[in-house]
Parts: structure tokens; C-alpha cells; sequence
């Protein structure tokens, strides 16, 4: 079957979890099946069917499994988000359609991505501005101890962190390009592993030097653990030197461990990563604590593993007015234990799994590709997906500590969708050009 | 550059593979001591969303109901409070606990739990849960007339239906309001079911229970009954150290002689007595359907760690054992469980105060008892004790519970617990009418001054079995 066949017939299954989940939702909602479900089954139908035919003229070789899985993803978020909020699940939706035309956008300005090569100082260092833009005062937002957002009139809040990590990895992608056979020879040994010269360690320190930025600067541990890695294994793809990664690996960690210890925000989220169920960290006299920590780890204890089912999680007090949360920032940070507590394990496992495979269809493209540069760029940017996942739902599942990242198209967040929509777009477009030529 | 992407997938595959173990730690391996923290208030908050069935009354009268609270929520109210906290109970999402029917029972008065086959799209067909109606054996009307007969009095009234269990009475005073149960000041100790009395005199109806059913004695056997007389090397002395030649075993009941029954008992052994108290009931929780703890065992307990004793130690004193005191611990509830055999022609039925749950449409769901507990004695032993325990209404210690018409018999006890200040245990136990018992109590009194059973309890199981009784019961 030609590829874009296949992509239509992957989005059948996008469309009816869209439907049968808002339909789950109605049912649980008011005792009753409406049509509405269907309306918004064929809206979201229609808007894919859109987007798969602009691909098919203009990506007729780009992998075809990449753009249902984002479909399936963006859908399930939506209805999770439904569940959880109406109101923010129709700015979700809207949200989903500028998306949808920031991808279309992307496909069409930068049909030769290869161009962006030029740029690459120019995007390196607009990244780095607008990272910092949370931290200006005015302009930035402080919200639950970090500097996440940046005031937009008009939009709310706006976060640069999810277009800084594209930019960033643009950028990387490019300078490796050139770097890379420099970087991938001589040293010494030692312990049976070959350390690079130290003059080449000039990445590294750079690449760490950001990620420690964002934690003094943002207090925000999560975004720096995700660039961070994203970025380390760009380098370890150039370099093929595990080296690499082992320096950088114990530099972060020193790094961290310092600002662990001595930042009292990125403190206190070590704490409630730590001691969870410990009262005095669960309600501090001052802070947070590990409320939301615990909170999230009993709803989903209350999954199991076939989960409650739709709307059966408890996110505020019942009765409570105004709403007293028990689970906080359930549409964004926490939206996986929502998911978890009302489809089980075996929900939240289907829903990592497709992370996976759409992360390994990014990978695919790298492999694929025939240039350093595309290379790098699909690698970087399925990574970055990779560790964003692996960032949030570690935090609610205290695999690491708790900060606040979102799960890609599946959590409420504009800034979020939108800038993982722009992602996808450059990845079909690697693998449209790497497919093409292995064709030809 | 190929090998590092395999590698870099695979290490991703890694990280994914942690992310799922560790989902699967909180949502299966750790989910049960996760909802079991104490931080963990979900289970409470699930609880405001539910409806539980009303607890009712024999007479239909509500005991127990939810009220809508807002946002979807439900209050429980208790429209008696006090009159049946200690049998009731609460269900308090707020204080994150319950006590009582309301625990006992919660499995019904919640509603059933789905099936997790039904639950991925929710309750289908229900929307919010509503749990069943428990109806009880409890009559109103005769718990406030045992409140009403103790005035104030710290004390306890059990009555119980002999050929069912069916408990109609079940109070104690002090009591506590279910409505508020944490009160300052209140305590929601039950003395009836956990209280731990010295049954004095009225555990002579067990020692005559061994002596009779093991063919040892008959209601005429003669024993001498000397004052004093020395019971494991101490001196024990009969009510006013009056000295009796010999008497009857039917006489020695009805006059309640302390020596007599300490012979017998020694006679009978410590093996067929322990026998017979295990029959009765004692040395293990009351088959009642409240929290067990809740309640107590009654037995010879130490006086040291306040265990209960293996009912054949040999730190026990069978002798005074036999006439219901050295370390005897004895609730209310064991010994109308006493009286209600002897009604009951030697069979015990389990007390219980469920009757049946009924769901939201009117239909029966389950059924709670009638269920026989044990075989203590023959039916003619039961005959027996019920012809000598007439004798001790009509003719000895118990005649003030003598009311015309209600042919009562009984046993008092008169159980010494402060000599220095002079104050008793007031017991009596008993059943009517004599010839086809409809009723059986026990009434205990606590701390009275010279608190003679006979004066003090018999009157009031006397006006409650009466009551019961006009009643149709």
C-alpha cells in the first residue's frame, strides 16, 4: 500500500477514540448519548483529513505513521481535557487548529529546511533570548515557583521553553554538522573509554552552561533535564563517543546536585520527591509540599489496572465552592495521572507506548536520512518528545522529581500543541526528503 | 551514525520501560497501602458522593438517613442521636471514620462496588450509587423506655427475642450523639457490649446450667450451705453471713446462696464449667453484627494485662468463680445471651440487630439471620432452670420484678466493687412469660450504693419485658 494510504487509514482509529471518548464523556456527564459526540468526531475527522491531504500533495514520501499517532495523541488529549475542563477544552481545540495551521505553515516555509543552516546564530541566540524572556520582570509570569510564561495581550500566558527546545536543536544540529569529525577524533584513553581533547569539550560546556541557566535563572528543572539530554544525545549521534556522554552525565549531575541543594525551589521539589507521604513535607507551613505529588500517586493508585473510567477521578473536594483542588493542575502537569486513575495501567500504558513508537518513527527518519544535518535534526527533535515524556510523567510517577513540563499534545497548553505541531512538521519533512531520495 | 540512533532508542526504550514499572508499582504493587495512608482522602471524598441507604427501625421508624448536601453531596443524619448511637453508629467522611451498623454494614448501606468489566465507560446505567435500606430488629419504643427506666443512671439494658436473636433493646447510658461524635466529652464506649462487669449472683444460672445438663445435680439435689466457708484457703461468707443446713439446689437459686454454688462449681469442675461458659457464649467476641472492636469477650480475664484467661487456668478461683465474681468480666449483652438460652429451651440463637438490606427499588438483597449460635443444654434442663428461676421471682431475691400477669422468672446479682464506699453491680437477667417465653434481658446497673440486683435492676426488666410483651413481641 502506498504511504499516504496508510496514513489515512491510521487516522480511522484517531477518529473514532475522539468520538467514542467524547461520547464516554456525555454518557458519564448526563446519562445520555448525544449527538454532539459525533459532531465533534466529525470535526476532528475533517480537520485531520485536511491536514493529510495537504501532505499528501506536498509530503507524498513522508512517513506515514507519524502524523496519526500525533493525531491519535492530540485527540485523546482533548478529550481528557473535555473531561476535565469544557471550557478549556474548547480553547484546546481552538488551539489545535492554529496548530494545525502553524504545521501547514512550517511545511510550506520551509520546504528546504536545509536553508535554516544559514540561520543558525540567528536562532541560536533568539532561543536563548526568549528562554530568558520568562525571567524579565514585566514580561514574565511566576508560577508555582518557576519562571514558565511569558504574558502575552490577548493569549495568556505563552511558553518559549517549547519553541526554544526546536531552535535550540536547529541550531545544534547545524554547528555538529561541521564539528562533528573534529569532535569524533583523538584524545586519550582511559578505563578503556576515549576522552575527547579538551579543547573539544566547547559543546558540552555550552550545552551544560544553558541547562544550568535554566535552572538558576527559571528554576525549572524539568525543562533543563529535557534540553539537556536532548542536547547530549545530538552530540553522542555526531560523535558516537559514549565519552561524551559520560562527562556530561556526571556535569549535570554535579550541577544539579549543587543547585538542588543550595536553589530552595528545586530544593523543595527534591524533598517531595524524596519524602512524599512524610506529613511535614506533604503540608509544609510554607510552600507547596508534596500535595500534588501524593495526590497524584493516590488517584492513581485508584486506576489499577483497567482505571475507574471516564470522569470517575476526583479532582476537587465535591461540594466544595469554590473548588477546592485535590489534584492541582490536572489539565496541564498532571494530566497523566488523570488518565491513569480513570483508564488504568493499561490506559496510560497504550498512551506511553505510542509516544514511543511515534519517537521511534522519528528516529526512523534520522536513520534514513543522508545528510549529517537531517540526521541530527530528527534525532534532536525526537529525543526532545522522548525526554519531555519522560520528564512529566516521571515527575507524577516519582521516577524523578516533580516539575512541570507538559505531556505533548495530550495536556492543556497552547504554547505546547502548537509548538509540538511546528516539531512534527520539521520531522515529516526530514523523513519526506530522506524517504524520497532513498527511493530514488 | 546509525549504531549511536540504536542506541539512543534503546535507552529511550529504557526510560519508557521505567516510566511503565513505576505506573504499575502505584496502580497495582502499592495501590492498596496507597489507599490505605492516612493522607489519602479520596476514599473520603468518594463517600460525600454517595447516597447510603437509611437505617430503619422494627417499626419503620428512621434511625439513619442521607440528606442532599449541594454539589452533588450527602449529609448523614441521625434523627434519634443518642437513643441508638451506640448500636447505629456514624459514617463520617469528615472525621474520616464510622463505627457502629454504619461499619458493619457499610458494604451494603454503600452500595455495591461495580465490576471492573463495567466500569471502563463508568456505572452505564446508574449515574450516582445508592446504597440499601438496613432494617433492624431495634424497637423505639422500648429502648426509650429503657433509657427512661435507667434515669440518668450509668447502666445497661439488653433485651433480646430468645427463638430469633433478635435484639429489641440495646442501651447503655452514657451515650454520645452520632450526629456530633466528636464532642468534647463524649465517649462513644458501648458499656453494654464493652463494658467488663462482674455478673455476680446472676452467673448462678450458669454454674446451675453445668451442674444440671451434666446430670451432677438435680433441681432437688441438697447441699449444706455453712457461712463462712473457706473457698481456696479464703474464708467466703453467704448475704449477711447467714448459715444454711441443707437446702435445695432450687432453694439455694431462689435465696441466692453464695457457699452452695461455690461447692457446686468445685464439684462440677473447672472442665464442664468452662465447657459450658464457651456454649454460652463466653471467651470469644458476641456474635453480634457490630465492629468487633467494638465489643468484648467476656471471661475471667488477668487482673495483671487484662487478657482473658484460658478458661481452665489455674489462676482461676472456680469456687468464687461459680457464685460470678473473682476476675470475671462480664458484659450485659453475654449474660441476657444467658437468659435468652435458658428461654430459648437451651438453644442460643446469635444476637444480631440486622434483619435484612434492601436495595433502592424495594427488593431484598440479603437476608441477616435467625442463626443458631450453639446447643448449650437439653430443652428439660432449660425447663429446669426456668421452674427455679420462677422461684426466685415468685419467693426469693427477685420479687419486685413480680408484676401481675407478666409470670416472669429471673436471677439477680449483687456484685461487690468498692467495699470501702459500699457500691454494687445491680444485675437481674431474665424471661416471661415463663411458660412460652416471648422475651429475655439483662439490666446491669453500675456503681449504686448497696445496689441490691433485686432492687434496683429487677424493676426495670420487669416494666421492659412488660412493655415488649404488650407489644405483641
Amino acid at each position: 500500500m502506498r504511504a499516504r494510504n496508510r496514513e489515512l487509514i491510521g487516522l480511522v482509529p484517531a477518529s473514532l477514540l475522539v468520538t467514542a471518548g467524547f461520547a464516554g464523556v456525555f454518557i458519564q456527564r448526563s446519562n445520555q448519548l448525544s449527538n454532539i459526540s459525533l459532531t465533534y468526531g466529525a470535526i476532528f475527522l475533517g480537520l485531520c483529513l485536511i491536514a493529510h491531504i495537504f501532505i499528501r500533495v506536498t509530503l507524498p514520501h513522508a512517513d506515514p505513521y507519524m502524523f496519526p499517532l500525533v493525531a491519535v495523541l492530540a485527540c485523546f488529549g482533548l478529550v481528557m481535557v473535555y473531561r476535565i475542563d469544557s471550557t478549556l477544552a474548547r480553547q484546546q481545540a481552538e488551539w489545535f487548529v492554529i496548530g494545525l495551521v502553524l504545521f501547514i505553515g512550517t511545511i510550506v516555509a520551509f520546504r528546504d529546511y536545509r536553508k535554516l543552516e544559514q540561520y543558525r546564530y540567528v536562532i541560536m541566540v533568539v532561543s536563548l533570548v526568549i528562554l530568558v524572556l520568562p525571567r524579565i520582570p514585566g514580561v514574565g509570569q511566576y508560577t508555582a515557583g518557576a519562571y514558565l510564561a511569558v504574558k502575552v495581550p490577548g493569549l495568556g500566558g505563552f511558553q518559549p521553553e517549547e519553541f526554544a527546545k526546536i531552535g535550540l536543536v536547529i541550531f545544534l544540529a547545524s554547528y555538529l554538522r561541521d564539528t562533528r569529525q573534529v569532535l569524533a577524533t583523538g584524545g586519550r584513553r582511559f578505563l578503556g573509554v576515549s576522552f575527547p581533547p579538551i579543547k573539544h569539550l566547547g559543546p558540552i560546556v555550552v550545552i551544560w552552561g544553558v541547562a544550568m541557566g535554566i535552572m538558576v535563572l527559571l528554576s525549572d528543572m524539568g525543562s533543563s533535564l529535557m534540553l539537556y539530554g536532548g542536547l547530549l544525545a545530538m552530540l553522542y549521534v555526531a560523535t558516537g563517543r559514549i565519552s561524551f556522554v559520560l562527562v556530561g552525565l556526571i556535569a549535570f549531575a554535579l550541577g544539579a546536585w549543587y543547585l538542588g541543594t543550595h536553589i530552595s525551589h528545586v530544593h523543595a521539589r527534591v524533598e517531595d520527591w524524596l519524602h512524599t507521604f512524610d506529613p511535614r513535607v506533604y503540608a509544609p507551613k510554607a510552600g507547596l509540599g508534596s500535595f500534588q505529588v501524593a495526590n497524584g500517586l493516590f488517584a492513581q493508585a485508584q486506576g489499577g489496572l483497567f482505571g475507574q473510567g471516564f470522569g470517575q477521578a476526583i479532582l476537587t473536594v465535591p461540594g466544595s465552592n469554590p473548588p477546592a483542588y485535590v489534584i492541582p493542575a490536572a489539565s496541564t502537569d498532571m494530566i497523566f495521572t488523570v488518565i491513569t486513575d480513570e483508564l488504568g495501567l493499561f490506559g496510560s500504558a497504550a498512551l506511553l507506548l505510542t509516544y514511543l513508537i511515534l519517537v521511534g518513527r522519528g528516529l526512523k527518519a534520522a536513520v534514513m536520512s543522508t545528510d549529517s544535518f537531517s540526521t541530527l535534526l530528527a534525532t534532536g527533535l525526537s529525543a526532545v518528545v522522548a525526554l519531555q515524556v519522560f520528564v512529566i510523567v516521571g515527575g507524577v510517577t516519582r521516577v524523578i522529581p516533580l516539575t512541570g513540563v507538559t505531556l505533548p499534545f495530550v495536556s492543556y497548553g497552547g504554547s505546547s500543541i502548537v509548538a509540538n505541531f511546528v516539531l512534527v512538521a520539521f520531522l515529516l519533512l526530514v523523513s519526506d526528503r530522506a524517504r524520497r531520495q532513498a527511493r530514488a | 551514525m546509525n549504531r549511536p540512533i540504536a542506541h539512543l532508542f534503546a535507552v529511550i526504550m529504557v526510560l519508557f520501560g521505567l516510566l511503565i514499572v513505576w505506573t504499575s508499582r502505584w496502580t497495582v504493587f502499592d495501590a492498596s497501602a496507597l489507599q490505605h495512608n492516612s493522607l489519602n482522602k479520596l476514599g473520603f471524598y468518594a463517600g460525600l458522593k454517595i447516597k447510603r441507604g437509611r437505617i430503619v427501625a422494627d417499626n419503620g421508624e428512621v434511625l439513619g438517613k442521607s440528606l442532599p448536601a449541594g454539589g452533588g453531596t450527602w449529609k448523614r443524619t441521625y434523627p434519634a442521636g443518642p437513643l441508638f448511637a451506640q448500636s447505629v453508629g456514624y459514617d463520617n467522611p469528615q472525621l474520616g471514620s464510622s463505627a457502629g451498623l454504619e461499619k458493619y454494614h457499610n458494604q451494603w448501606l454503600s452500595g455495591r462496588p461495580q465490576s471492573s468489566l463495567t466500569s471502563v465507560f463508568g456505572p452505564l446505567g446508574g449515574g450516582q450509587t445508592v446504597g440499601d435500606d438496613l432494617h433492624t430488629t431495634l424497637d423505639p419504643r422500648a429502648q426509650a423506655a429503657a433509657r427512661s427506666l435507667l434515669a440518668g443512671r450509668v447502666g445497661s439494658v439488653v433485651a433480646i427475642v430468645p427463638q430469633t436473636g433478635a435484639l429489641k433493646v440495646l442501651y447503655s447510658n452514657p451515650t454520645y450523639n452520632d450526629n456530633t461524635p466528636n464532642a468534647k466529652g463524649s465517649s462513644q464506649f458501648f458499656n453494654a457490649v464493652q463494658g467488663e462487669y462482674p455478673p455476680g449472683s446472676t452467673f448462678k444460672v450458669v454454674t446451675a446450667t453445668a451442674a444440671l445438663n451434666s446430670g451432677r445435680y438435680t433441681p432437688n439435689s441438697t447441699i449444706v450451705g455453712t457461712s463462712p466457708l473457706k473457698v481456696s484457703g479464703v474464708p467466703l461468707q453467704n448475704d449477711g453471713n447467714v448459715s444454711y443446713g441443707a437446702v435445695t439446689l432450687t432453694k439455694a437459686l431462689t435465696l441466692s446462696i453464695n457457699t452452695v454454688f461455690a461447692q457446686v462449681g468445685q464439684n462440677v469442675g473447672i472442665h464442664t464449667m468452662a465447657k459450658y461458659m464457651k456454649r454460652f457464649g463466653f471467651y470469644h467476641y458476641p456474635p453480634l453484627d457490630l465492629p468487633t472492636d467494638e465489643m468484648l469477650a467476656s471471661g475471667e480475664r488477668n487482673p495483671s494485662n487484662g487478657h482473658l484467661l484460658s478458661p481452665t487456668s489455674n489462676l482461676i478461683d472456680l469456687g468464687r468463680m461459680s457464685i460470678g465474681q473473682d476476675k470475671l468480666a462480664v458484659t450485659p449483652l453475654q449474660m441476657a445471651m444467658v437468659a435468652s438460652t435458658v428461654a430459648d429451651n437451651g438453644t442460643l440463637m446469635a444476637p444480631h440487630l440486622a434483619t435484612r438490606a434492601v436495595n433502592n427499588v424495594g427488593q431484598t438483597v440479603k437476608r441477616f439471620g435467625p442463626r443458631a449460635y450453639s446447643h448449650v443444654m437439653k430443652a428439660s434442663t432449660a425447663l429446669e432452670l426456668r421452674q427455679m428461676m420462677t422461684s426466685v421471682v415468685e419467693e426469693g431475691t427477685g420479687q419486685s420484678a413480680n408484676l401481675q400477669g407478666l409470670n416472669a422468672a429471673g436471677k439477680t446479682g449483687t456484685a461487690t466493687v468498692d467495699v470501702a464506699r459500699n457500691l454494687d453491680d445491680a444485675w437481674f437477667i431474665g424471661l416471661a412469660p415463663v411458660a412460652h417465653p416471648k422475651i429475655a434481658v439483662a439490666v446491669e446497673l453500675t456503681n449504686i450504693v448497696n445496689g441490691f440486683g433485686g432492687t434496683y435492676a429487677a424493676p426495670v426488666a420487669a416494666q421492659i419485658m412488660k412493655l415488649l410483651i404488650s407489644e405483641g413481641q
